[in-house]
């Protein structure tokens, strides 16, 4: 969308709301906002997808982090307008219906968590590096979530969980 | 002592869970379906506490764990526990829910009795009915239908032996981590009420700072912006959209008349408390004249630890609705009662005109912003009557607002005499105290949440507490001749209040220091030391525990890069005994690799719920030891960020064993403090078995042990 010279009193920042269309969870979505609007707003705010969750709105926690075409990245500071024609994948999207994620049974079997608000980044990032990397070491699991923070301190359990996923699907 | 004999360990304050005259009712309800209900005023907020006490419950009416369900904890409907904070929640709440359990058990079991005849020693309760030996049965619900239960609760019914335990003492999991994996609506900050509106308080860029004109109109203007609340130095925000507010919020730094004010006084190194006016606090004083004459040798020492946050890994959230007079907030606060008074007391209404439901948050370790979001939220509402407004800090505001933990000095001097025995020990303190949460000072014109002291009207700042200063400060050592003095610093550059294991930090950190540098004065393995000064078996038990489980070699030294310390304490002298030896690697930083921890919080209900509590404590003081600082720059807070603010990355973080030494017969112990002050003291002496260098000032920085290393 291309906009011609500002009308006399308009404000250059005022937003102009847009359709962007984009898949989640392998369902099309579109949505009518401003294009500058976060993604985690939207997926919170119009698509009621709630596990994707606020933490720094800077990218530095990886709280809100999400697989956009399958890479994890932040949310928070990723504007709408560029996953437009993507794909992205939410911590929602890790479940088969009823069925739990490998991953997401791990961290249940291992109490990977205390107050678990870390945890929908954590296991994002952790289901797109078992994607690309199906029997990392505990090294490569920790710098993997490395861009992670948990205030709780359960990074012990945490990468057991993520090892147990990857050795049960190697079983 | 049998489970009968178990009397509660006394807490600072006064003691939370059941009276004897509650009702019955007041505490475990019967329903229908054969479940029950347990209602505290107690709040989950990621430890398992709720998942600990349906244990006992459960035990008690003898159902399966998945029938006890935890009433929402509402100012509305549950008892009024105070706050939930100092590792009490099991020693006063879960002891008293038990004997409440324990008696409403009996009290069915005498009214089946009546109803099926026999004696009701012959009767069996299971499954949400009472079974007689001739096989018939009765509804638990049946025999309560006629309000048996409303009777006054005595502390008089003994629960269970041991031997009928099912439920206790095992690992029921986590049934909250489905929601939590799966990314369900499980927190405050995924509440989403018809109509509701998004809030943001506009932070002054300094807690000095004032405000002058502001441009209300053009942040009216703006896209979505539904209203604009000012009150003295007070602004906020209240848009249709968050992506509007937070646009709202932008503008509203940049063009309004903020005047940052004066710097803050200088933190960057907490001696400045041992300068400034002070008042003086005797913890303990004890004299034996005949010891102190045996003193041959004397090590003085100081310590210090800077201000550092809580850092939730989320900000702090609420969300409130102003109807028929009436505000409904909903916060993630540690104590809602508290919340809800102190609410009524700066709204300026009844206290019967505010409800405070709790909905769970991210962790919190303590006092921070959960509390103050609430007003924001509220005093937001108040802006448009009828519509709920979700006020979510922003990170740096939950960085620059929460109250910190505070920065302290330890200075302490002992002696030894010829026999290598401890006989004498001088602490002196230094700190701005902690305990600023709502409703603890209940005065006139003083209030906790933060935007109070912003309004036109403002309320002075809650005073702190000097106590937990003194946390952990008298050694847990048979030593003859002891002044433990603490001195309250009133006047506090930052706004402080209560941190996980508020001044046992650095007073343990600083007692388990002097200890092991006393060990090797008098030329004795310091485990075998800290044995010889304690006759407590429960200390020496835990002590003994975490050497074994690390293998411990008497008299092991370091290597130049590795080390092993350890470090121990009973957290306030009355919760749990936790000991803890920490391996340290000295390469391009320093690491902790490996801890081995042993912990008695006395009978254990969730054996996993202990450990893990217990991993993360011990992976928090790591953090808190190793990285954390707050720093102003001028008029402001600098740290509001993670990269500014540094905590423990998964790359650091070690591999934990931890042992837990079982209790059955004795009290639950809080356990979630236990181990921040002796993990600070186990990697100071790691450091130093390692190096041979000993480093006092936290953080225990790379740079610090270099420069010690001269």
């Amino acid at each position: 969308m291309t906009l011609g010279e500002d009308l006399p009193g308009m404000d250059p920042e005022a937003p102009v709301f847009e359709a962007v269309g984009f898949a989640v969870n392998g369902r099309r979505a579109s949505v009518v906002v401003d294009p500058r609007t976060p993604l985690l707003y939207v997926l919170r705010n119009d698509l009621g997808l709630k596990g994707t969750r606020f933490g720094c709105g800077t990218g530095q926690c990886g709280t809100c982090t999400v697989m956009v075409d399958g890479r994890p990245q932040t949310s928070c500071d990723l504007p709408v307008s560029a996953v437009a024609g993507r794909h992205v994948t939410t911590v929602e999207g890790l479940a088969n219906g009823d069925r739990l994620d490998p991953l997401q049974q791990a961290f249940i079997d291992e109490g990977a968590g205390q107050c678990g608000y870390c945890l929908s980044g954590i296991l994002v990032s952790a289901a797109a590096l078992l994607e690309s990397n199906p029997q990392p070491t505990d090294q490569e699991v920790r710098a993997a979530l490395d861009g992670h923070i948990c205030r709780c301190g359960a990074h012990t359990r945490i990468v057991r969980a993520v090892r147990r996923a990857a050795e049960g699907a190697r079983a | 002592m049998t489970a009968a004999g178990m009397t509660a360990a006394s807490g600072d304050g006064p003691g939370d869970g059941p009276k004897p005259g509650d009702r019955l009712d007041r505490w475990i309800t019967l329903e229908a379906d054969g479940s029950a209900t347990l209602h505290t005023g107690k709040v989950e907020i990621g430890q398992g506490l709720h998942i600990a006490l349906a244990q006992l419950v459960a035990d008690e009416l003898g159902l399966p764990f998945e029938r006890i369900h935890v009433a929402p904890v509402d100012t509305d409907d549950s008892p009024d526990e105070g706050i939930t904070a100092g590792s009490r929640s099991m020693e006063e709440t879960g002891l008293g829910i038990y004997r409440v359990a324990a008696e409403v058990r009996v009290t069915l079991l005498a009214a089946a009795a009546v109803r099926l005849g026999g004696p009701a020693a012959e009767l069996v309760l299971a499954g949400g009915e009472v079974r007689a030996a001739d096989g018939r049965t009765i509804a638990c619900t049946d025999l309560a239908a006629d309000g048996l239960l409303g009777r006054a609760f005595t502390g008089t019914a003994a629960p269970r032996p041991l031997a009928q335990r099912r439920v206790i003492g095992t690992s029921v999991g986590r049934p909250d981590l489905l929601g939590k994996v799966t990314g369900g609506r499980v927190y405050i900050q995924d509440l989403e009420l018809p109509g509701m509106l998004h809030g943001r308080a506009v932070r002054p860029p300094g807690p000095n700072a004032t405000l002058g004109a502001i441009d209300d109109a053009a942040l009216r203007a703006l896209p979505g912006v539904v209203a604009v609340a000012r009150d003295g130095r007070f602004l906020g925000v209240v848009a249709e959209r968050e992506e509007q507010a937070l646009a709202a919020l932008e503008r509203a730094r940049r063009s309004t008349g903020w005047d940052a004010g004066p710097d803050i006084p200088s933190i960057a190194d907490p001696r400045y408390l041992v300068a400034a006016v002070s008042a003086e606090t005797v913890a303990r004083e004890r004299s034996d004249p005949a010891a102190l004459a045996g003193a041959v040798t004397r090590l003085d020492a100081e310590f210090t630890r800077p201000f550092i946050a809580h850092a939730a890994i989320a900000p702090s959230c609420a969300v409130a609705v102003l109807e028929g007079g009436r505000y409904t907030v909903w916060a993630h606060s540690q104590g809602i009662f508290r919340l809800r008074n102190e609410l009524a007391k700066v709204l300026g209404v009844p206290t019967d005109a505010v409800r405070v439901i709790h909905a769970q948050g991210p962790g919190v370790y303590g006092h921070n912003g959960s509390d103050d979001v609430a007003l924001d939220a509220a005093l937001l509402a108040r802006a448009v009557p009828g519509r709920p407004v979700r006020v979510q800090w922003m990170r740096d505001d939950e960085f620059a607002w929460e109250p910190f933990g505070t920065a302290m000095v330890v200075r302490l001097s002992a002696a030894l005499d010829g026999s290598g025995r401890v006989v004498d020990w001088q602490h002196d303190g230094w700190g701005h105290g902690s305990g600023t949460r709502p409703s603890m000072a209940a005065r006139p014109g003083v209030a906790s949440l933060l935007a109070a002291r912003h309004l036109a009207e403002p309320l002075a700042g809650a005073p702190p507490q000097v106590s937990g200063d003194l946390r952990n400060a008298t050694p847990p050592y048979d030593v003859p001749n002891q002044r433990i003095a603490g001195h309250f610093v009133r006047s506090a550059p930052l706004r402080t209040s209560s941190l996980r294991g508020l001044g046992a930090h650095l007073n343990v950190f600083a007692v388990e220091s002097l200890m092991d540098e006393l060990a090797g004065v008098a030329g004795v393995d310091p485990v075998e030391f800290r044995l010889r000064h304690l006759e407590d078996e429960r200390a020496r038990a835990v002590i003994r525990a975490a050497a074994d489980l690390a293998g411990w070699v008497p008299g092991e030294r370091g290597d130049g890069e590795r080390g092993r310390g350890m470090g121990y304490a009973r957290y306030k002298d009355s919760s749990a005994y936790a000991a803890v030896v920490v391996e340290v690697e000295a390469g391009t930083e320093i690491r902790v690799s490996r801890a081995w921890a042993a912990i008695d919080a006395g009978m254990i209900v969730s054996p996993d719920g202990l450990r893990n509590q217990s991993e993360g404590g011990i992976v928090q003081a790591i953090s808190f030891t190793l990285h954390e600082a707050v720093r102003t720059e001028g008029p402001r807070v600098a740290t509001r960020g993670w990269e500014t603010y540094r905590v423990l990355r998964f790359s650091e973080a070690p591999t934990i064993e931890v042992v837990l030494l079982d209790q059955p017969t004795q009290p639950p112990l809080g356990a979630g403090e236990a181990f921040t002050g002796p993990v600070a003291a186990a990697i100071g002496n790691a450091i130093w078995s390692a190096l041979g260098v000993r480093v006092r000032d936290l953080p225990l920085t790379r740079e610090r042990v270099v420069a010690a290393i001269g």
